[in-house]
């Protein structure tokens, strides 16, 4: 039987990570790489021009941090698919969650790459769910409400770092970042019956 | 009117939906709501994750916290964390401190005053 959750979200489409070094202008130096390193990330036309090396260095900058909370999303969601406690259609949509994670992961390490910069490193799985506090994790709405709080503060994270990127097309790519985590938030919430907000413009102010 | 003048009138609309005026008392409550939904992604109070550990912040020396990795902009910067270094920092962190980090914005001045005064808080 299909899971109406999991079907209700598919298709998915992950980012458009990869589409070969050929459309790096490499002979330009990692000054222009950066609109390049958007157009495999966002799959968007790449815009012409190039960009000083400090503000590339704060969007490599933000792009690691944001890799950084796709690493620690993707333990979270590994934390709990081996607790036990997540089962059934929950299970399913944890593993879809994290694959979309996985996917995020993929496109910003490629991104922070070409740009010239190196991407932050995981931490460990004991360490992600130390920080996280696992231990108290005691039943599957546990597991699905700390999934629902991290999804949500990674909504307004990439909401919140939209101002500060200097490459414009980086900020439609974290407005799509965002969508996917307010996608699997508003999944999670429901399952958790937990209410919507109840007014406009409840993201990311 | 003309479409200039409704274009102006709709821009002005959404700006002032969007930014709440300023003038009202700091709510912790409200702060640690929004402390939740906007700063959990990468904080915690007594963890330092992506980003270091927020208890006790309010009157500490930025980069401060022991073993969290700074950018070396933060970590020589002699900023001391008051309630009117985090609200510019909130607003626009490239500004206070060129090289950090964070980059993480939070652009209604209510909701900054909230989450700092929960932090307040959170700092005896």
């Amino acid at each position: 039987m299909s899971n109406p959750l999991v079907t209700t979200l598919a298709p998915v489409t992950l980012p458009n990570i990869d589409l070969g070094r050929r459309t790096l202008f490499r002979h330009t130096g990692k000054a222009m790489l950066s609109a390049a390193a958007v157009a495999m990330i966002g799959g968007v036309a790449m815009p012409t021009g190039s960009a000083s090396a400090a503000p590339m260095q704060g969007d490599i900058d933000i792009l690691n941090v944001a890799l950084g909370l796709e690493h620690e999303a993707i333990a979270a969601y590994q934390i709990g698919a081996e607790s036990g406690l997540v089962k059934g259609k929950a299970l399913d949509a944890a593993k879809l969650f994290q694959s979309h994670h996985k996917g995020h992961r993929d496109a910003l390490v490629s991104t922070i790459e070409k740009m010239g910069g190196k991407p932050v490193a995981p931490k460990s799985q004991a360490d992600v769910a130390k920080a996280l506090n696992a231990g108290s994790l005691k039943t599957q709405d546990d597991v699905l409400r700390l999934a629902a709080k991290l999804e949500l503060g990674a909504a307004n994270a990439y909401l919140g770092v939209i101002p500060s990127f200097s490459e414009g097309m980086l900020k439609q790519v974290a407005a799509r970042l965002a969508a996917d985590e307010t996608m699997h938030w508003t999944a999670l919430s429901g399952v958790l019956g937990l209410p919507l907000p109840t007014g406009p413009l409840s993201f990311g102010a | 009117m003309t479409r200039t003048c409704q274009s102006a009138a709709l821009w002005t609309a959404l700006t002032l939906l969007c930014t709440p005026m300023a003038a009202q008392a700091a709510d912790a409550e409200r702060g640690a709501t929004l402390y939740e939904q906007r700063c959990v992604a990468c904080h915690s109070l007594d963890t330092s994750r992506i980003g270091p550990a927020h208890r006790g912040v309010v009157g500490r020396k930025a980069g401060g916290v022991p073993g969290f990795a700074y950018s070396p902009a933060l970590k020589a910067s002699d900023l001391v964390w008051t309630e009117d270094s985090l609200d510019r920092w909130l607003a626009d962190p490239q500004s206070v401190i060129p090289g950090q980090r964070m980059n993480y914005r939070v652009a209604d001045a209510v909701a900054r005053a909230d989450i700092i005064a929960f932090l307040k808080r959170q700092s005896p």
